[in-house]
């Protein structure tokens, strides 16, 4: 992804992340207070706009992985998210359903909550950043500096 | 009981346009992007731990993407003239919850919208392990952590 870009693939990733960031807003997940009244089963909005959002991006896929084109501004091919079960998967899993339950906030909707004036959330995104600089500690001692990681996700 | 006590319409339409948004990405460019790498790609910018330079090729890009989240929660804000709105959940829930949930989504390598959202409309099933487990657990916490008294 590096290089010459296309002039438009900036705009393109900034007008997507807007309708993305205005969708958390609109469906109120930016709300952490939202998210835990899901979590505490008092309502199930949350599981309306996973599965509408979903619904939407599947279809893209779908329609993507079937063309056998390839994105206009990159040029590469279309193709879906894989990954595989493994301990980190499994792992990772149990701590984020922790730290969600405990504070009702996730990344994508942490980032929009800043857009509707929770400055607060400013504290729960600078932990984030700490978590993910743990993982990245411990991730590198089995990381030599030359050596690429085991498996490398574009798409997460 | 009732499932929706709030409506469903601001539920159902703020989900299409998440879909909406990666969409747009998708189609335009092949990438299909969730948030939570957005956190050891930015890291790159200031840490030279290998794990995290293996993420910096998209850095440029991710914030760009973030930038795009704020301000599309800022354009709401501003056309449906909502006043500022601040979380009452405590600042310690914030931290160390926002800990855990950098440590397990990178981990993990997605959250709610590349495991959630991405991963399932991919039809993963690794990405349905993940959110099983992530959301199992945290309506297991919540439950625990309402019966404390911990409020909201």
């Amino acid at each position: 992804m590096t290089g010459k870009r296309h002039p438009l693939f900036m705009p393109s990733i900034f007008v997507g992340g807007l309708i993305f960031g205005a969708g958390l807003a609109y469906s109120q997940m930016a709300r952490p207070e939202v998210v835990l009244s899901f979590l505490q089963l008092k309502d199930f909005g949350l599981l309306l706009v996973m599965g509408g959002a979903t619904l939407v991006a599947g279809l893209a896929f779908q329609f993507g992985s079937r063309m056998h084109g390839r994105a206009p501004l990159t040029g590469t091919g279309y193709a879906r998210r894989t990954d595989v079960v493994d301990s980190d998967l499994l792992f990772g899993g149990l701590i984020f359903g922790l730290g969600w339950g405990l504070s009702g906030i996730c990344p994508g909707a942490a980032y929009a909550s800043i857009g509707i004036g929770n400055f607060s959330i400013l504290i729960g995104i600078a932990g984030m950043f700490i978590g993910a600089y743990c993982v990245g500690l411990w991730k590198s001692k089995s990381l030599k500096p030359t050596q690429p990681p085991a498996r490398k996700p574009s798409t997460t | 009981m009732e499932l929706f006590p709030h409506g469903i319409l601001h539920y159902a339409i703020g989900g299409l346009l998440i879909g909406l948004g990666i969409t747009v990405i998708y189609l335009s460019t092949g990438i299909i992007s969730g948030a939570s790498l957005f956190l050891e790609s930015t890291l790159s910018y200031i840490s030279k731990l290998p794990r995290i330079q293996s993420y910096a090729d998209s850095r440029d890009w991710r914030v760009i993407f973030v930038l795009g989240i704020v301000c599309g929660a800022v354009l709401f804000t501003l056309l449906t003239q909502q006043a500022l709105w601040t979380t009452a959940v405590q600042g310690w829930r914030l931290l160390l919850g926002g800990i855990l949930v950098g440590f397990g989504t990178r981990l993990a390598r997605g959250c709610t919208s590349g495991h959630g959202v991405c991963g399932l409309g991919s039809l993963s099933s690794a990405s349905l392990v993940n959110v099983l487990i992530f959301m199992g657990v945290a309506i297991l916490i919540a439950q625990v952590v309402q019966v404390l008294g911990v409020t909201p």
